[in-house]
Order: C-alpha cells, then structure tokens, then sequence
C-alpha cells in the first residue's frame, strides 16, 4: 500500500470516528448538547479544553520554529502554558462565579455599558480573525502534503472542507468529540516524538532523551547538536542570540493572550462549580504540558537528523549527492515535500551535491571560497513543514507518517471551526442583534452567522495565501491583540473598581495602538508590502510587532486608571456585583444569555 | 432584629474583606515564583545560572522549555487545593 493510501485511511477514520462520536451524543441526549460541560469531571473537561487550545499553531507550527532557532524560541513554551497560570489565579473562578456564558457578557455587565460590549465584540473579532489566518496557513501546509498537490491547492481544499466543517457546526459543542481529538492530536504527536527518541537516544520519552546522551556519538545530544550546526555556521542551539528585552515582552504577550482569548476562558464558564473551575484550569494543562515538553525533544531531534542527512560524513566531509538525494528511499520525503513549493534545493555551483550551511557566517564564506561553494543549497525549508515531515525523515513506518497527518488536521480543524463559530456568533448574536437590528428575526440571525462565516474565511483563506509569518508567528500576533484588549478589561474588573468610561478608554487604547504597530511592521490589514518597518528593524527599540501586546496592555492599565480616576465612580449596585463575583458562596448555574 | 441582622451582614462583609485579602496575598506569592521561574530562571537570571549543568546545557536552558512548565502546573495545582481549603475557612464554599 502506498503511503497516499496509508494517509488517506488514517485521515478518513479520524473523521469517521469524530463525526460518529457526534452522532452518537447528539442521539443520546438533547441536553447535554447545550449544557456544554455542565456534570462532567474536570479531567474531561480539562482534555477537551486542551484539543480546543491546542491548534495548527502548536501541532503544526511550533517545534519547526524552535528547531532552527534554539533557545530564543523557548518563548512559544513559556508563553503558551504560562498563560493559563493567569487564567487559573485572576479570571477562572471570578468568570465561573458571575455566571454568564460569554466573556464580552461579562464585560457588558461589570461595565454597564452596551458600548464597552461592542468594544469587547470587535477585540475579540480582530483577534479570532487573525488567529483564523494562522490556522489556514497550517491548513494549507497539511492538506498540500497530504494530499500530494501544492501548498495553494491544499489551502483552497482545505478552506472548503473547514467550512463544511464549521457549518455542520454543533460537533463543536460535544465535549466526547474533542476527547477523541485530543487523542489523536497527542499520539499523533507523541508517537513518532518516542520512536526518534529511541532512535537517537535509547530513551522512550522524549522529553528525557532531550537531556540525554546521543547513542551514537557518546555525546551529550543537544552538545551534539551545538558541536554540528556551529560547525556549518549556525548560531549555537542552546545559546541566546537575540534581543532579551523582546524576548521578555513576547513571553509576556503569549502568556496575557492565553488568559484573554475568549474560546479557552469560555469553556470555564460552564463547569458545575468555582472549585471545579479552578481545577479545570490544571487539568487542561496537564493535558497542553505532554505536547509542549515533547516539542521541543521534537525540535532538537529533528534538527540533528535533518543536519545529519544532509552531511552523512560529517560536517567536514563531503555533502550529501543529488544523486543519493533522487534515488535513496530515505530521502524520498524530500521529493514529496518540494510538490507542495515548501522545501526546495539547487546544486549551485553544479558538483552534484546539496551543501546546507549558513551562508551568511564569515567562516563559512571563507571555507565556501575554497571548497568552491556558491552558497547554501538547501534554498528553501518552510518551518512549518517540519513537524510533518519528521517522520519520514526519521524513516518511520507508514503508520505513523498517516497518524501525524491525520493529528494535524485535526489540530487545525478543530480550531479553525471552533474560531469560525465564534466570530459567526459575536457578529450574528453581539453585533446585530445586540446593536444593529434588535428585531431580527430568527432565520435573518441564522443567516447572518453563515455569512459572517464565509467572509471570515474567504479573507482568512486570501491573507493565508500570503501569510504575514509561519503559522505560529501569526497566531502570536493574535495573542497579542487579545493581550492589548481583552485580558486588562477583564482582570480590572475583577480586581479593581476601574469604571465604564475607563474600561472602554483603556480597551479602544490597547487595540488600536497594538493593531497600528502590528500593520506597521506587517502591512496594512496584513496586506503585503504595505508595511513601513519591518521585525528585523522595528519602531520602538527592539520591540518586534508580535512583542507589543505585553506594551498594548501595558497601555491599557494606565488609560483605563487614568480615565477612571476623572470621571464618577461605579455605581452601588455594580460595587456589589464585583463583590459577589470575588467569594465562590452562592454561584448557581450557569445562564445562557 | 434588624440590628442582629445588620450585625451578622457586617461580619459576613468583615469575612468576605478578610477572605478576599488572604486570596490576593496567595495569588502575589504564587505570580512571583510564576516570574522567578519563567522571567527569571529561564531568560534574565540565565547567565547566572550556567554553571550548573544539566545534560549537555545548563539549568536555564533547562528551565526555558521544560521546567517553567512543571512549575506552572505544580502552581495552579497548589492554587487550587489551598483555595478550596481557604474557601472553607472563611465559609464561603459553595454549597
């Protein structure tokens, strides 16, 4: 059987299994349906948030970006677990006690204002949209491969089937669906992360062979890894190159974003009970912890590899022959992954073989002028394919080159639908019926969600084409928006007695300067070309544009205390509801709206 | 009565007061270790920490990708087991 059966049997019996699951919930109770989570433990619901979470941008994405930059990447660990220690110490419980379904709901009501509502709506719109963009990036990457066709093709493909899947919508709603999501996403992950452990360590979990000794050489495996890449003029693996201030302000903005992003916060609206709440919020990241301490295993492991099979003599012998590269089996992964425009090469200076190094180090240069080089070869290798292609580069079974599709698509699936739901219902349900045209009717609401859909993904699926970073880079600036946005509106509503006026100055502050900043550097509406700096050589200092959400905040909190301070204080009866929300005693149900 | 009833809500507030500043000196505690171990041991406080070495890197290095993480979940786990107790001191748990 070929690997594209192989691939297409794994893929097709995922969807089946969640699309049964569905049903099968759907027929057994009405109720819990639209209960949400209501009655189920913790540690379920702690799973589902995780398959909810965890996206293109973690599966796809991540490991690629730490594998070719090293340490400076640790960020994206930090940040994107980091996050739900706010989410479980300053908002959960308080949100959980309020008792409402929606976080701009929540805003609304502590504020008292219909306009710091619209305000939340469009925050969140901006930021789901921009998040949306960076799943359809890792879409396009996972259909293109799987399907064997181009990385355009693959988008469009994939555009279609995310809405299809969006549309048929309330699987969303069915925790079971996104336990068997999560399964597949984690052993898809961790399955061939164990194997390439074995492999090059003789350790089974993956997260210790990082740590461990490379069977091979006898060496300690990441001083392995510093040894072979410095020698082809790479920076150091483990070493900090880049600017520590940005690197601090990305941290933070990934880590305020997480504890502001609404699909994550809402699923603690609906556990049974505060204490439940706070314990939801551990679960789900034990469940986000066994992906995110085997990525950067994952990241390391397939650099040496990818490193190793390029120079199969060494770093100092000779480079690897595009004869070999042709006709060996185990470079086959290479052919496959140039179909999709992802990964080229070019024999340069035409002695039949690829010679990968950094062609931009003074020491490499010298030994390229000698050893009559004319740069490096390895043209083009697009961070986000890494984690697909790892196992085939690793030269595991066909098995587990299907299992890896199949966990990525459900990765960005499941999040991409999950995102398009939302924005469908926040312009549908916050934005026209809330603002617009109270007096819709049923059926114009319905429609409206669909069409809100079609435009988010039409325009996701456009901008997606021409994405202003890899997957993961994107998802951060949406984590930055939210960070600017919603994260201080919530936090100061809970903590302190900030009032309407502040609240929605502080909002509109934090937005619109981290969405100027964000434009400025990644062109206007992420247009490209359209931009006046770039990351390399931001505006402010060092401060890169997926940094500035920790600034955006920053701005926030001081708008808003500043504003609220001049303007009259909070009115008796919202004094109340802030002392309500702050003790679990007397949290009822949860309400719809 | 009513003085019973305005003294029994001023003590219930007096609790709720003490309660919430107990919960507010929790949550400090743990966002310090929160920064120390990500912020600090991982990023800032890193080159002070290279000499202690941990397979084939130092501890900094250690604690960027894999041992913030362990701290965060050792934190939230902490926050919620010490809460629910805190809940339950105060009487303000659920019923």
């Amino acid at each position: 059987m070929d690997q594209f059966t192989i691939n297409l049997l794994f893929v097709g019996a995922s969807f089946a299994l969640y699309i049964g699951i569905a049903i099968w919930a759907r027929a057994g109770s009405t109720s819990e349906f639209y209960a949400a989570g209501r009655g189920i433990h913790p540690v379920t619901n702690g799973m589902a948030t995780a398959a909810d979470w965890m996206s293109a941008a973690s599966f796809i994405s991540m490991a690629g970006l730490i594998a070719f930059t090293g340490y400076d990447n640790s960020t994206f660990l930090m940040g994107w677990t980091g996050g739900y220690v706010l989410l479980a110490l300053l908002l959960a419980p308080y949100l959980r006690k309020f008792g409402k379904y929606t976080v701009s709901e929540f805003i609304g009501d502590r504020f008292y204002s219909p306009t710091a509502r619209l305000v939340a709506v469009i925050s969140l719109l901006v930021a789901s949209l921009t998040y949306v963009i960076g799943q359809m990036t890792g879409v396009g990457v996972a259909f293109g491969r799987f399907l064997e066709v181009s990385n355009t093709a693959g988008l469009l493909i994939g555009a279609c089937v995310v809405f299809a899947y969006a549309v048929f919508g309330g699987m969303k709603g069915v925790t079971y669906t996104q336990v068997a999501q999560y399964v597949v996403l984690i052993m898809a992950y961790t399955i061939p992360a164990v194997f390439i452990s074995l492999q090059l360590t003789g350790n089974p979990i993956p997260g210790l062979g990082l740590f461990g000794t490379e069977v091979e050489s006898g060496l300690p495996l990441l001083q392995k890894l510093d040894q072979i890449v410095a020698e082809l003029g790479f920076n150091e693996y483990t070493a900090h190159h880049g600017d520590t201030f940005n690197m601090v302000l990305f941290t933070l903005s990934l880590m305020i974003g997480t504890a502001g992003l609404p699909h994550v916060i809402m699923r603690f609206f609906t556990v049974p009970r505060v204490a439940d709440a706070r314990w939801s919020a551990g679960w789900a990241l034990v469940f986000i912890a066994l992906l995110y301490l085997t990525a950067p295993a994952v990241g390391a492991m397939a650099r040496l590899n990818i490193t190793e099979q390029f120079w199969p003599n060494g770093t100092s012998g000779e480079a690897v022959s595009v004869e070999t590269i042709e006709s060996d089996p185990a470079y086959d992964w290479m052919a496959t992954w140039q179909q999709t425009g992802l990964l080229g090469w070019e024999d340069k200076n035409g002695d039949g073989r690829i010679q990968y190094y950094n062609d931009a180090s003074p020491a490499m240069q010298e030994r390229a002028a000698t050893e009559g080089w004319e740069g490096n070869e390895l043209t083009n290798f697009n961070r986000d394919i890494l984690v697909l292609a790892n196992p085939e580069i690793a030269n595991l079974p066909g098995w587990v080159i299907g299992l890896v599709a199949a966990g990525g698509l459900a990765a960005a699936l499941s999040t991409a639908a999950g995102l398009l739901l939302a924005i469908s219902s926040a312009v549908s349900h916050d934005l026209i019926k809330g603002q617009l045209n109270p007096s819709i009717s049923e059926k114009g609401e319905l429609l409206s969600a669909r069409i809100a859909m079609a435009v988010a993904i039409a325009v996701a699926t456009y901008l997606g084409l021409n994405p202003p970073g890899f997957a993961a880079q994107t998802v951060a600036l949406a984590f930055g928006l939210a960070a600017a946005s919603i994260f201080p509106a919530l936090m100061m509503g809970i903590f302190t007695k900030v009032n309407n006026k502040g609240a929605v100055a502080g909002m509109l502050a934090g937005l619109i300067v981290t969405l100027i900043y964000i434009f400025l550097h990644k062109g206007w509406f992420f247009i490209p070309d359209t931009n006046s700096f770039t990351d390399a050589d931001p505006l402010l200092g060092t401060i890169k544009s997926t940094s500035f959400g920790a600034v955006g905040a920053m701005i926030n909190f001081a708008v808003a205390f500043t504003v609220s301070k001049m303007t009259a204080p909070i009115p008796q009866e919202i004094e109340e509801l802030v002392e309500s929300v702050r003790v679990p005693r007397g949290a009822g149900a949860a309400q719809d709206h | 009565m009513a003085d019973q009833k305005s003294q029994s809500a001023q003590a219930g507030q007096k609790s709720d007061a003490g309660y919430w500043a107990a919960n507010v000196r929790i949550i400090l505690v743990s966002l310090v270790i929160w920064a120390i171990c990500s912020f600090g041991f991982g990023i800032l406080l890193r080159p002070m920490l290279s000499g202690i070495s941990v397979g084939g890197t130092d501890l900094g290095f250690w604690f960027a990708q894999q041992g913030s993480i362990l701290v965060f979940l050792g934190l939230i786990f902490f926050y919620a087991w010490r809460m629910n107790k805190l809940d339950k001191e105060y009487g303000v748990e659920e019923e």
